[in-house]
């Protein structure tokens, strides 16, 4: 019996501690951002252009270019995102061009981002001539974040209980009406809450602007849509590994590196504090 | 009044909170068509308007269709003028030289066997860690504990790949470095070692659904066979959800092998034909990325890239597929 308990307790311990380390590589990397970053935070960090090839002055362009880049994708795949998962939840009978359509969610999902780069060059960069601009930007990472608006969004649609379609169907209301007055209402926190997701997501990715959109250093502003910008992970990853003296400018790199962390998980933190809030309000 | 089917919607949610029945969509346009004041045209609107809602969505959901048929056709449109000249055998040499001023040579085999290293060594290092740590998060962690580990992985997902890169270069690399003796640390080691921690995150969370999944009486029986909780866990769950267990390393695989910015940064980006973890090595999606920038558009050595952008592309889609349809077969049964 005691060898029974030993072995139970020493199998318990091996899964607690390697659940832990998980966690505490996590916590390990974040630390280290935020100890060695939040020195390098001041108004004039946040609020001035670089100077001297990044190694002195600022990121402002760089926040600058990452909120139009985010915010442009999110205008274009939210929408996008969430009518398709209001046809995939609400319409969609099993059949041929519903699997059609879930098989290339799927496959979107998995479409590795550098891929999208790719793609975005050749589409929008080149074949419609945005050139390498924000518009480009914004379309490749509208594309690449799509599927995460679509499934956030469709699980919201489907935890908004049968009955309350069934009630308004039963009264004469057709599924439009159904789905505007019944179902949308209690769904639409939900899938707000899983769409904030992918604007993590697409604030925190290099690949795809990479080739579509980001500029290492620009003498000013973007004035349109269609100039490229400057971008927060882009501008990490050449002062990282291109900069001439890149020990010299560690500073600036954590700063920049913690400005980053900072939105995302600003993002993320919200939609996992907001998803709690709405589950407790709405519990079937 | 009466016969206006909005009024009767209205009275079926009649039983929610009130603050839960005030819509987000009234007025606007749908207010406008129910202002026109006879109810025979309010009707007709009413049923094109349900029509055009379906047709709509539809629309809008074939988007992803669309989105994925394109990434298929431009990759192959600009890839394509390579098989005419210098031809797509070229693609299988063992040497990676891509610019030179007398023979330029685009054999993949290097790139792809620098992402099968990594992704291979990720996962060694990912499916203990990422299985055992979904493991305890579904089986043995209390719920307190749960909510907290929970959040801190999603934590982890969502560090961004560059800033993981960053952390690879500063601490990690420097770090393999001196523990194993080398001359660098940007090495394959150092970048499977920040793979297996974005693996890590789809595997735990996957694996978690799966173990969860099994239904309760499964260990109802085994426990009252008299076998301890541990015994539970290891002999009946586990193998329960073996399957699932399965799709989720895979899906985390395919994470891996697409990621690009961590392994750009870490891996040291030489072509090397090697299996040895502690050589510099170069994957495809580094290549993509380091060299984008530099070559001429419609060259061959873009076209090369595009050819590498499309090995890649299937790699993840038979990886995905694979998962999928493991995914399928065990939530069928």
């Amino acid at each position: 019996m005691n060898k029974r308990n030993l072995l139970d307790n020493l199998g318990l311990w091996t899964f607690r501690i390697i659940a832990y380390s998980v966690v505490g590589a996590v916590a390990y990397i974040l630390l280290d951002i935020v100890v060695k970053g939040a020195p390098s935070i001041h108004w004039d960090f946040l609020s001035s252009p670089p100077r001297k090839s990044g190694a002195a002055g600022g990121i402002f362009p760089a926040i600058l270019g990452t909120v139009y880049l985010t915010s442009g994708a999110m205008l274009v795949a939210f929408p996008l995102g969430m009518a398709s998962a209001i046809y995939l939840s609400e319409y969609a009978r099993q059949g041929r061009f519903t699997r059609a359509i879930r098989l290339a969610i799927i496959t979107l999902s998995g479409v590795p981002s550098i891929v999208f780069g790719l793609f975005g060059l050749g589409l929008f960069v080149l074949f419609f001539g945005f050139g390498a601009s924000i518009l480009s930007g914004c379309l490749t990472l509208a594309c690449m974040i799509l599927p995460t608006i679509i499934v956030a969004s469709e699980e919201a649609l489907r935890a908004v209980p049968q009955y309350l379609r069934e009630g308004s169907l039963a009264l004469g209301a057709g599924p439009w009406q159904t789905i505007r007055k019944n179902v949308l209402p209690y769904a639409i926190p939900g899938m707000v809450t899983g769409s904030i997701l992918g604007i993590g997501r697409a604030a925190g990715e290099t690949a795809p602007i990479l080739l579509t959109a980001a500029a290492f250093y620009l003498p000013r502003l973007p004035k349109s849509a269609l100039d490229p910008c400057m971008a927060l992970p882009y501008h990490l990853y050449v002062l990282a590994t291109q900069h001439p003296s890149a020990d010299q400018v560690r500073p600036m790199q954590y700063g920049t590196a913690f400005t980053l962390v900072a939105i995302v998980l600003f993002f993320n933190v919200g939609a996992i504090l907001l998803r709690a809030h709405f589950r407790k309000k709405y519990q079937w | 009044m009466g016969l206006e089917p909005d009024a009767k919607v209205e009275e079926a949610g009649g039983e929610h909170p009130p603050a839960l029945r005030a819509t987000p969509f009234e007025g606007g346009l749908v207010g406008a068509l129910r202002a026109i004041p006879f109810a025979g045209g309010y009707f007709r609107i009413a049923g094109a308007s349900e029509r055009g809602a379906r047709l709509f969505f539809a629309a809008c959901a074939s988007t992803s269709m669309l989105i994925v048929l394109l990434i298929f056709l431009f990759l192959f449109k600009e890839a394509v003028p390579f098989v005419s000249k210098p031809g797509l055998s070229d693609l299988a040499g063992t040497r990676w030289v891509p610019v030179s001023f007398q023979h330029e040579l685009f054999g993949i085999l290097p790139l792809v066997l620098g992402s099968l290293l990594v992704t291979l060594l990720a996962s060694v290092l990912a499916i203990p860690f990422g299985v055992g740590a979904a493991i305890y998060i579904a089986e043995l962690a209390r719920p307190a504990e749960r909510e907290f580990l929970k959040p801190c992985i999603e934590m982890l997902a969502a560090i961004p790949s560059v800033v993981l890169g960053f952390f690879g270069l500063v601490v990690l690399a420097p770090l393999v470095k001196a523990v194993f003796h080398l001359s660098t640390g940007l090495t394959a080691l150092s970048g499977a070692i920040l793979l297996a921690l974005m693996a890590a995150p789809t595997i735990i969370s996957i694996a978690e659904d799966a173990i969860r999944s099994v239904p309760r009486s499964y260990r109802e029986a085994s426990l009252a066979m008299g076998a301890t909780h541990m015994q539970t866990v290891w002999k009946v769950t586990t193998p329960a959800a073996l399957s699932g267990i399965v799709a989720a390393v895979m899906l985390g695989m395919g994470r891996v092998v697409g990621e690009t910015m961590a392994v750009l940064m870490v891996t040291g980006n030489a072509a090397m034909m090697t299996l040895s973890p502690f050589d510099s090595v170069r994957t495809m999606t580094a290549t993509i990325a380091a060299e984008m920038g530099e070559v001429t558009f419609g060259s061959t050595h873009y076209q090369a890239l595009f050819w590498v952008g499309i090995t890649l592309l299937f790699a993840t889609f038979i990886l995905n597929m694979v998962a999928q349809r493991v995914l399928r077969k065990y939530q069928r049964s």
